[in-house]
């Protein structure tokens, strides 16, 4: 991290309480443009809170993020400005089941970026072709498998041309067969440049893709590195042990 | 011995005198029932679905109000309140029509159930659906209209239906307070020719009337049960 390069998201002090138990107990974090970041860690470690507070559906307790030098937690910030150009993509996939795949592209291109319908429907078609479902514009999620909810799901994020993208173990719901097409796409953004925050246990997937993988436990940062020497050499002993779980 | 039955049978419910005579009576009875239930529906349906919206912003003293009327209205019965509004506004100096007071009593009770069903819709809606949305940039307003609505709103158009039925039949209620709708048509018709027939048109009549309703409820039923992820 010695380039000069501001980063894309920066994460100062980040700390979150639940009814008194702190979940993130100080997170500094740097993503640069460009880059991909990976975060593994046991259940409870408080990956998914640490994605929620970027875009504060999760409302940090103490510390700042700053998206594009924007601090999101700050009282004067437009947090409905800064989400869409914050990408999140859910575990759950969480499409709108009563709108088409198109549809779920378009709505916040239609209703947040007051985009004319045709200039939407474009930018929307755009999207779903760049995730391979252009062909798949006019079903509803319920007729789609889950790789296809997913990657729509994508879509539906991409489309806003997000500065940063969010994943929150985007193929932990998938059938082991349909993973591949989502991480597909995932490694075809990466190509084009996005900017990902990703969390997830896909192994093969970080060593080949990420640039840094962030081990957390208890709501810290305990070791970070390249992925070939977090998942080979890891330093800490607790890594060592989450590495050999996950490798079993 | 039986076709005597039969005959006194049909001249008691089938009089074709009595239906020549009062069949315009029990017409008017069916404009009357049509009107009141048309507004009560629209009225109760919309004022339940706007409380309904109100309680998701979730102020504590707003939705306690909301919840004490609900289930004010949930618990006493329609003929209750019909007297109740009916005998009480004039001594308090309102002056209310039966029309308008057989009205607003069953708006506000269809309104009561309706909210807690459009309600119900809303809660059940997966948190991840208002994440998404959010996450997206779209505001509360916005996520509520295009995305957690939608879909409330088919979940609720089955018991919403039934509910709708169940109150609009209460329109009867209104012959206790002279409101000229079917059965009161029915029961002046019947106490001025002393015979039975203008009852059974009115019973006609409410089939007729709402039979379709029923129909159409269970055809939205099947229509809006589409397939969930
Ligand atoms: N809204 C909430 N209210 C209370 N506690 C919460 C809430 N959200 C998360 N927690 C708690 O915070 C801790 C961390 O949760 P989090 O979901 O961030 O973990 P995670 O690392 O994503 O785990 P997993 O791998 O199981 O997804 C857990 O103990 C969880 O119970
Ligand atoms: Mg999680």
């Amino acid at each position: 991290m010695t380039t000069g390069t501001p980063p894309i998201l920066e994460i100062r002090g980040l700390r979150k309480k639940f009814h008194d138990v702190e979940i993130l107990r100080g997170i500094d974090l740097l993503v640069l443009p460009q880059e991909l970041v990976f975060v593994i860690g046991p259940s409870g470690a408080g990956k998914s809170t640490l994605l929620r507070c970027c875009n504060r559906l999760e409302e940090p307790s103490a510390g700042s993020v700053q998206v594009g030098g924007v601090d999101i937690t700050a009282r004067s910030t437009d947090i409905n400005a800064m989400r869409r150009q914050i990408g999140m993509v859910f575990q759950s996939f969480n499409l709108y089941p009563h709108m088409t795949a198109l549809r779920n592209v378009t709505l916040a291109l239609v209703k947040v970026l007051r985009k004319p319908r045709a200039e939407a429907e474009r930018l929307g078609m755009a999207a779903l072709d760049r995730v391979g479902l252009a062909n798949k514009a006019r079903s509803y999620p319920g007729e789609l498998s889950g790789g296809q909810q997913q990657r729509v799901a994508i879509a539906r994020a991409l489309a806003l041309e997000p500065k940063v993208m969010l994943f929150d173990e985007p193929t932990s719901a998938l059938d082991p067969e349909l993973v591949g097409s989502v991480l597909n796409v995932m490694r075809e953004l990466k190509r084009g440049g996005m900017t990902m925050l990703v969390v997830s246990h896909e192994m093969r997937f970080a060593r080949d893709a990420a640039d840094r993988v962030i081990f957390m436990d208890h709501g810290l940062i305990v070791e970070e590195g390249p992925p070939q020497r977090i998942f080979s050499t890891p330093s800490e002993a607790r890594t060592r042990a989450f590495i050999a779980e996950l490798g079993r | 011995m039986a076709m005597e039955a039969w005959s006194r049978f049909l001249d008691t419910f089938f009089n074709l005198d009595v239906i020549e005579r009062y069949f315009p009576a029990i017409m008017k009875g069916v404009v009357v029932t049509i009107e009141i239930a048309a507004a009560v529906v629209v009225t109760g349906t919309l004022l339940g679905l706007v409380l309904a919206i109100v309680r998701t912003f979730r102020l504590i003293p707003m939705n306690a109000l909301i919840v004490v009327f609900v289930d004010m209205f949930r618990a006493l019965p329609p003929l209750v309140l019909v007297l109740l509004v009916y005998f009480g506004l004039p001594n308090i100096g309102i002056n209310l029509p039966s029309f308008a007071v057989l009205w607003l009593v069953l708006a506000l009770v269809l309104a009561a159930f309706a909210e807690e069903i459009f309600w119900a819709g809303i809660l059940s809606i997966p948190k991840g659906q208002w994440e998404a949305a959010r996450s997206t940039g779209l505001g509360f307003l916005g996520t509520l209209a295009y995305v957690v609505l939608p879909q409330a709103i088919r979940l609720t158009v089955p018991p919403l239906t039934n509910r709708t039925i169940a109150i609009t039949k209460n329109t009867a209620l209104g012959t206790v307070i002279g409101v000229g709708e079917i059965l009161n048509q029915a029961t002046t018709a019947q106490s001025f020719s002393g015979n039975a027939t203008p009852l059974m048109m009115g019973a006609i009549a409410y089939m007729i009337l709402f039979i379709p309703v029923v129909v159409f409820g269970r055809l939205l039923e099947t229509r809006f049960a589409w397939r969930r992820v």
